[in-house]
């Protein structure tokens, strides 16, 4: 059973280019996690007036529950179209809940190079982390059940469905 | 009997021994997944952790330099640890001895074993007698199979010419002898390749080889005549205990890629060869060398389908 958010992507999207504005001062990179993030990122990068390219990042060779599932056979490749050294990273994706995503495109990241400072921002944040990552700027917070997932369903008139895991 | 012991009961890919057997969607999930390793190659740090704390022993017991050199560097871009032995054929020529020494390799915790030997069927031999955590890619075998390199070849060819079934292929040389071949044969098979050639000798086409899905030739203008893709196969002097040719000069006079054989197959054809090259025995540096020779491309896409390979094989069961 799925049922939609009554929430306006476009005004939480409205909440966090203000919150992320003064972030503007460091030059920021925006990278968005495939594929919701991306999404996002897109639209941030746009609204923030980011003239640098958007990276994105398809975390699949960096879970940490490969030995378990395997690979994604959807797996796309990562584009970071320009040197991340030294430079403050905006990381962008849809859902943050155990951070486990989070902490797997940290890693890849760093596989780039080193930058100056990476901050996490997320649409919707949940309960349910499993390690220390919180995000910096989050557009709503929401209290689910254990069984319960949120989605972000896009690119084109985005909305966010809450369902059962079993569907 | 062999595509069965190459999946898992759930459909997985267990084992990689044979291009025969495995399923159409197997081998584009295996070039797919390659294509997207290729770009780790051109990182900086081409590293990447998913089989960090596997154990990959490279057991060759019959010499290659970049068969072995591709798959230890696939293995070490995942992280894995390698270990490289070259056990002499001549202390292990009997059954029970090779699978004394995979026994000990197995005791030592070794997740997957990479196989070659010049007996066709050892790394069956080998899967069919190792425990369900334990994986065999085979490297090749005698004239049975070298299912990694046909990959690498389906990857280069849909790489530079686009979707197989619009293309016609020529296979060129020693057939008789080629595990590469009969791989290639197989893999392109699968994909639904539009035309399938082969080309050599009398001598060196094995009998009833068009019952693989191919037409054979033994001109070499007629058989590439408008092709697509020429694969040039390496001429096996260690393997010529009979008197297959009159001469080397004589087979390159019949069957060697020059300039002016090539002109018969299509303008925009590619030139393949897996190596090592018998440059002008079955090929003139002319055309290896030249603009149209996807030859080095072929070894760098070697890595990245030997990674492909051993992240299905060694990933969880939600793949295949």
């Amino acid at each position: 059973m799925t049922k939609k958010i009554d929430v306006e992507v476009s005004a939480l999207l409205d909440k966090l280019v203000t919150d992320i504005t003064p972030l503007l001062a460091t030059n920021p990179i925006i990278i968005g996690i495939h594929t919701g993030g991306s999404w996002l990122a897109d639209i941030l990068h746009d609204r923030l007036g980011i003239t640098e390219p958007c990276g994105s990042l398809d975390i699949s060779f960096y879970r940490d529950d490969f030995s378990r599932i395997g690979l994604n056979p959807q797996v796309k490749a990562s584009h970071l179209p320009m040197d991340i050294s030294n430079r403050h990273i905006l990381l962008v994706d849809d859902v943050l809940q155990t951070g486990r995503t989070i902490r797997a495109a940290m890693n890849e990241i760093f596989d780039y190079g080193r930058p100056a400072s990476i901050r996490l921002c997320v649409l919707v944040e949940r309960k349910g982390h499993e390690l220390p990552i919180q995000a910096d700027y989050c557009g709503m917070s929401l209290e689910l059940r254990p069984d319960q997932q949120v989605k972000l369903c896009g690119p084109e008139n985005m909305s966010l469905i809450i369902g059962d895991s079993k569907s | 009997m062999s595509q069965n012991i190459q999946y898992t009961g759930n459909g997985k890919l267990r084992h990689f021994l044979t291009i025969d057997g495995l399923r159409k969607e197997t081998l584009e999930q295996i070039l797919v997944t390659a294509e997207k390793f290729t770009q780790f190659g051109q990182r900086d740090i081409k590293k990447l952790p998913l089989l960090r704390g596997h154990t990959v022993v490279n057991l060759f017991f019959e010499n290659s330099s970049r068969t072995r050199t591709t798959f230890e560097i696939a293995a070490k871009r995942l992280s894995a640890d390698v270990i490289n032995l070259n056990p002499t054929t001549s202390s292990t020529s009997k059954g029970e001895t090779l699978l004394d020494t995979v026994n000990i390799l197995e005791a030592m915790h070794t997740d997957l074993f990479v196989i070659r030997h010049a007996k066709s069927g050892v790394a069956e031999l080998i899967a069919a007698h190792v425990p369900d955590h334990v994986h065999i890619i085979n490297a090749g075998d005698g004239q049975h199979a070298h299912p990694t390199q046909a990959m690498l070849d389906m990857f280069t060819i849909q790489q530079y010419k686009g979707p197989f079934h619009k293309l016609r292929i020529a296979i060129v040389g020693d057939i008789l002898h080629s595990r590469v071949a009969r791989s290639q044969i197989h893999a392109l098979n699968t994909l639904g390749a539009h035309e399938i050639r082969v080309v050599a000798p009398n001598s060196l086409l094995p009998a009833q080889i068009e019952r693989l899905g191919v037409h054979s030739y033994t001109d070499l203008s007629q058989g590439l005549d408008g092709v697509d893709v020429v694969m040039m196969l390496r001429l096996q002097k260690e393997r010529m205990h009979n008197a297959y040719l009159p001469s080397e000069q004589e087979y390159f006079n019949l069957y060697g890629l020059t300039t002016e054989s090539l002109a018969a197959a299509a303008d925009d054809a590619i030139v393949m060869h897996p190596g090592p090259i018998n440059r002008g025995l079955e090929i003139s540096s002319e055309v290896a060398d030249g603009p149209r020779s996807v030859i080095l491309p072929q070894v760098t896409n070697g890595i990245a389908i030997r990674m492909a390979v051993m992240a299905m094989i060694l990933g969880g069961e939600s793949n295949g």
